[in-house]
């Protein structure tokens, strides 16, 4: 057979014809597709970092050791409006008050659908009813929370006008719907933590003649503990950054009122504001309109967001599971780092 | 008895949809069909509900609510549209081609775009930006060809669907992500082993495979778009006025203002019972369709269940 010998390539022109996948080598569509990515990918991050800039720039401006333990007047200028004490103060109570009904509610509902969940079809049921909550605008919450604890058998809940018409809004009630909305996440967090508990914890615990709900107290429900802290966690982040609740159902005074009686009793009774209220109050599309206040208190409503949020990654850190599905269905993305 | 209190939040919302459907029910029985037709200025039409008569057999329900769900559907529509491009691109980027320092950056700020309280994100877009897009996008020229109908300012539709699309990009992207990361290796690496590359293994295995949970991320991300209300009833403008197409461009300067935004607008009038019967309608329009699009979730996610795959 004539032609040219055949001869082997050396070992060098190999690696030579044989280029890494680099992305010069790509189809100018596919390198298009690739530029897009690092740009979409690096404009997110832009676009996160401008805000924080911003958010900081604007509230170190702005923000005066005094602003936090002022109350709100009801000034025409900036400089007469006073300071946002009571928001604040609204702000930690309201946060109390939803997670206090939400957690033992939510861990409730999260050891019963993992450890009994009988009948099945009922469990199916509370199932969808949890993911309908989560979906369900908190608009529509707040109304029908509005129209629930307008109910006269609910008054102790609120205050009752001198007509008798029951106001419907106070801290426990708007807590109360805050919970609903805080409920998803809880029950969430808690059955991903009881999910991963192996089976046979549970068997070793019967072995040794405890009966189920001494299992459930004393062996589960402390392994999960880390789960549950960050759900709940996560459900304060959700109820200090909610405002359509607080603006129909705390309804948005600026000062805390109480509903007379004892002490505590009485705020908790009556309206108020939170950082969320004051904000949009004092934004241009609120009464108020005083820029500085409401870059002020957002100022400080995103750092105690942030904090929280810092708080749930450290506390979902290094664990494995589904906690990151589970976690996008309830709106806040928190997929396990890599 | 745990039972029981599980039991509860099926009560709670049985509670819920009776109650919303009940209220509402003058208001659409008044209008019948018509309620979701065209007709008018909504803004005048919930004064007169407001300043109608106090006696319960002469109640004025007359509503045309067809701008507001015009609206509802444009934000919603127009931000869930930028927003699934924008998360798809980002979701590819997260997980194949950002080298693992970058990926370590964009974690976070994912989270944190997702944090972010709305009244916030209103408060930036309505301070910061409106003023701005006042200036470079609305001209005297602009201004006049719809004065007789709108009075255009910063606070527009593209305000609010670009804030828009950067609160639900966050969700789009997390399960986006999530999905991606569970295609199983083998099959991206039988990819690249017949010298496809990487853009294009994802473009064409690992996005059809997790094409279901993209799906899921539309639904979702629609729910949470249609049930935003404080930060589009700050940036939105302060009229409830159905963007026009028709007008060209300028219909991306014309305000907006969707259902769970004008209910947040009108809360203040909730005790004239009239006007809170009419609120209770646009909310059952809202839960509604969130249930629907609860029930199209449910439904997307079954065919990933083949592949074994969990969004």
């Amino acid at each position: 057979m004539a032609g040219e010998p055949h001869v082997l390539p050396s070992p060098a022109a190999v690696r030579k014809a044989r280029p890494r996948d680099s992305v010069g080598s790509w189809p100018l569509i596919d390198r298009v597709a690739f530029g897009l990515c690092w740009t979409v990918g690096i404009g997110l991050c832009v676009a996160a970092a401008a805000i924080i800039v911003f958010m900081f720039v604007k509230g170190i401006a702005y923000v005066r050791p005094s602003l936090l333990i002022e109350s709100p007047q009801a000034g025409a200028s900036e400089a007469t409006s006073g300071g946002f004490l009571d928001p604040l103060v609204g702000t930690l109570l309201l946060t109390a008050s939803g997670t206090a009904i939400a957690a033992p509610l939510g861990v409730a509902t999260a050891v019963w659908l993992s450890e009994y969940a009988r009948p099945a079809a009922l469990a199916r049921a509370v199932e969808s009813g949890v993911e309908t909550i989560a979906g369900s605008p908190s608009v529509v919450l707040a109304i029908f929370g509005l129209f629930v604890f307008s109910r006269p058998f609910l008054a102790f809940l609120s205050q009752t006008s001198a007509g008798g018409s029951v106001f419907g809004r106070s801290f426990l009630t708007a807590g109360a719907i805050m919970a609903m909305l805080a409920l998803p996440l809880i029950v969430g967090a808690t059955r991903e933590g009881l999910a991963q508990v192996p089976g046979h914890v549970r068997e070793a615990s019967y072995a040794l003649g405890k009966s189920k709900i001494t299992t459930i107290r004393k062996v589960l429900l402390p392994s999960v503990r880390p789960n549950i802290a960050g759900g709940v966690t996560l459900a304060m982040g959700r109820i200090v950054g909610d405002t359509a609740i607080v603006v129909i159902l705390l309804g948005a005074t600026l000062h805390l009122e109480g509903a007379g009686g004892p002490p505590i009793l009485s705020t908790l009774r009556g309206t108020g504001a939170t950082l969320t209220s004051y904000v949009k109050y004092n934004s241009p599309a609120g009464e108020g309109n005083a820029p500085e206040k409401a870059y002020a208190a957002a100022f400080v409503l995103l750092i105690m967001v942030l904090a929280l949020n810092a708080l749930v990654t450290r506390l979902t850190s290094g664990r494995e599971g589904r906690s990151d599905r589970f976690l996008a269905w309830a709106w806040l993305p928190n997929w396990r780092s890599r | 008895m745990l039972g029981a209190l599980s039991v509860s939040v099926l009560a709670f919302i049985a509670l819920m949809a009776v109650t919303v459907f009940a209220k509402a029910w003058p208001s659409f029985a008044h209008n019948g069909i018509k309620w979701f037709f065209p007709g008018g200025d909504v803004d005048q039409q919930l004064g007169a509900i407001i300043q109608g008569p106090k006696d319960p057999a002469h109640y004025n329900y007359y509503l045309r609510a067809w701008p507001l769900i015009w609206d509802t559907i444009m934000t919603t529509g127009l931000a869930v549209a930028i927003a699934l491009v924008v998360s798809v691109l980002a979701a590819v980027f997260i997980v194949e081609l950002a080298p693992t320092s970058v990926r370590r950056t964009i974690d976070p700020v994912v989270r944190l775009l997702a944090a972010v309280p709305s009244v916030v994100y209103g408060l930036i877009g309505i301070l910061a930006i409106a003023p701005w897009l006042e200036r470079a996008f609305i001209s005297e020229q602009r201004k006049h060809s719809v004065h007789e109908v709108v009075q255009l300012t910063g606070s527009n539709l593209t305000l609010a669907v670009l804030i828009l699309a950067l609160m639900i990009t966050p969700i789009m992207v997390a399960i986006v992500v999530g999905a991606l990361e569970t295609v199983p290796r083998s099959w991206t690496e039988g990819s690249a082993a017949l010298g496809v590359n990487r853009w294009r293994t994802m473009w064409r295995v690992s996005l059809r495979t997790v094409r279901p949970a993209i799906l899921g991320a539309i639904v979702l991300a629609t729910a949470r778009a249609l049930g935003e209300a404080i930060m589009l009833s700050m940036v939105g403008g302060s009229r409830a006025f159905p963007v026009n197409p028709l007008d060209g461009t300028t219909f991306l300067f014309e305000p907006v203002r969707p259902l769970a935004a004008t209910i947040i607008v009108y809360i203040d009038g909730i005790s004239v019972v009239p006007l809170e019967q009419t609120l209770y309608a646009m909310a059952a329009v809202l839960l509604v369709s969130c249930a629907f699009l609860s029930l199209a979730a449910w439904a997307v996610k079954q065919p990933m269940k083949k592949y074994g795959i969990r969004t």
